[in-house]
């Protein structure tokens, strides 16, 4: 049996939404060189609503397919739907991921969290923080990930 | 294109091996413990294949004992060494930062049992030096312990001078030979190796068979109890088949391998030099000093796993040191006892060649690992910091000495 599904091979080996967007509105990134892999989302939003959204990944396959279908997930989203999207339901969407790869589709849920917490800090737009968890350190990651 | 370039890892069982074990399965199926003749016929094959393997070793055929592989080989050695060193009241063991876990492992537990171990350093060249061996030899050591070369980077160790200096002082001195063995001359008297451990299948023999060599006069420690078989060191009715492959296998790659040898080094060499001329790309490991086959390299901004997947899809098998391919939180632990940050050995992999390997196979796996290494960049946050100034980065932009 292969260790990824069909779907995580899929989007691994053709990304959607690689890329960057220099005029972006928000811009997150997650992550560290030292623990392996770096997520990095840009998003174009109007009236609420993720218009586009691109993806940069440093990491292994289940990270780049896990940003890759993040992206898909939240595109032409309303913000407010995005920020509801959790690691699981990435999960799901790829078919499942090992469990030793679950990290990535969380890596891909704070990344695209930090991306619209950029949007509002830089648009000066309220918010409750508490639907922005800080960012857990790199052990946390892979102990949860584990 | 299909290239298997993983032989470190493991090989394809040869026709050889096959033949004999199938021959043997089907006409020496008896227990080499039975006294009847189908059971002495067995035991003739077993008997056969230690002296077959004695030859090759340059050691008494008694010196051989047969495990289920390398890793268990490692593990009683080293116990064996260090409960013979115990009762003597010595407790110290000298050993590298970058061998195998079936040895740091084994000593992790001894240290447990109140053992005390030295962990030398393997230098940036990723070669121990047999001074600081005969320095941190002390009245209480009781063993020391060095692979022959190592699994991930190749490297070749100096064991015939480390050897030297136990034998002087009195200390035994085993040696995990698993990748050096079918691949570089091995001679236990002139290394003056008390102990090796050897595994059949990374030198085209079947898994789940292996060697341990002991030195006439030490006594092993059991670690599997209940019979008299091994000369009552090691239970359980022999895996004669497997034996009898090893054998075959062990006998084929001897006697290739001064051959296979010459036909490696320039390819390894022409692989070297073509990888070396992707920027900021750095060689693990010394250029020279390392096995016919091996090469492993560091790339920055990318990790080794995607790596491995978009070669995979080329057709080329091989590994990496990076975390997400051991499944633990750092990276191998090889790559940083030569001194890798975290984040350059992340981006690690390992070609481990087969004999037949051709120059245009070689031609493709550098163009192939060129594209993925770029296309990888390419949607790498990582690389974009660092050709960005954002981070630093740690390699030169070329390895220039490695450059043909």
């Amino acid at each position: 049996m292969a260790l990824y599904s069909e779907k995580v091979m899929d989007h691994f080996r053709n990304p959607r939404n690689v890329g960057i967007i220099e005029d972006a509105d928000g811009v997150g990134e997650v992550g560290n060189p030292v623990c392996g892999d770096i997520m990095k989302i840009y998003l174009k939003i109007a009236d609420d609503t993720i218009t586009d959204v691109k993806f940069e990944t440093f990491g292994c396959g289940s990270a780049i397919a896990s940003s890759s279908m993040a992206t898909e997930l939240i595109k032409g989203q309303p913000l407010a739907d995005a920020l509801k999207l959790t690691n699981k339901a990435v999960t799901e969407a790829l078919d499942g991921l090992p469990a030793h790869k679950l990290h990535c589709s969380v890596l891909a849920e704070e990344a695209i969290k930090s991306a619209i917490k950029d949007y509002y800090d830089k648009n000066g737009i309220a918010y409750d923080p508490a639907e922005f968890p800080e960012e857990h350190d790199c052990e946390a990651c892979c102990v949860h990930g584990a | 294109m299909n290239i298997y370039a993983d032989h470190a890892a493991t090989t394809k069982t040869s026709r050889a091996a096959i033949d004999a074990m199938v021959d043997c399965m089907e006409n020496c199926y008896g227990n080499p413990s039975s006294l009847y003749s189908v059971g002495q016929q067995a035991k003739t094959a077993l008997e056969n294949a230690r002296e077959k393997v004695a030859k090759i070793l340059n050691c008494d055929p008694k010196e051989i004992t047969f495990t289920s592989g390398g890793s268990e080989a490692d593990n009683q050695a080293i116990r064996s060494a260090a409960y013979l060193g115990a009762k003597k009241g010595k407790k110290h063991i000298i050993s590298t930062a970058f061998e195998h876990h079936a040895v740091l492992h084994t000593l992790k537990k001894l240290e447990q049992e109140g053992f005390t171990v030295t962990l030398l350093d393997v230098h940036k060249e990723g070669i121990v030096s047999a001074k600081e061996v005969a320095d941190a030899i002390r009245e209480d050591t009781a063993l020391v312990t060095v692979m022959y070369a190592n699994n991930e980077i190749g490297t070749i160790q100096p064991i015939a001078e480390i050897g030297k200096i136990c034998r002087e002082r009195g200390v035994l001195f085993h040696t995990d030979a698993v990748q050096a063995i079918g691949h570089i001359s091995v001679d236990v008297q002139r290394d003056a190796v008390d102990m090796l451990s050897l595994s059949a299948h990374k030198f085209h023999g079947p898994k789940g068979v292996g060697v341990l060599y002991a030195r006439k006069g030490i006594l092993l420690t059991n670690l599997i109890e209940g019979g008299a078989q091994e000369r009552g060191k090691r239970a359980g009715t022999e895996n004669v088949p497997g034996i009898v492959g090893m054998t075959a296998a062990l006998e084929e790659a001897a006697k290739h391998l001064e051959e296979h040898r010459k036909h490696l080094i320039p390819l390894r060499n022409r692989l070297i030099s073509g990888l070396s001329k992707i920027e900021y790309s750095e060689l693990n490991g010394d250029p020279e000093n390392r096995l016919p086959g091996n090469v492993n390299f560091c790339f920055e901004g990318i990790e080794g796993e995607s790596l491995l997947l978009l070669l995979d899809d080329l057709g080329i098998q091989a590994s990496s040191g990076s975390a997400c391919t051991s499944g633990s939180l750092d990276p191998s632990h090889v790559l940083l006892a030569i001194g890798r940050l975290h984040e350059v050995a992340h981006g690690s992999l390992r070609l481990s060649l087969g004999e037949d390997i051709t120059e245009e196979e070689i031609d493709y796996i550098i163009e192939s690992v060129r594209s993925v290494v770029e296309r990888l960049r390419a949607m790498s946050p990582f690389w974009r910091d660092l050709i960005n100034g954002k981070r630093p980065h740690v390699f030169k932009q070329y390895q220039t000495q490695l450059l043909q």
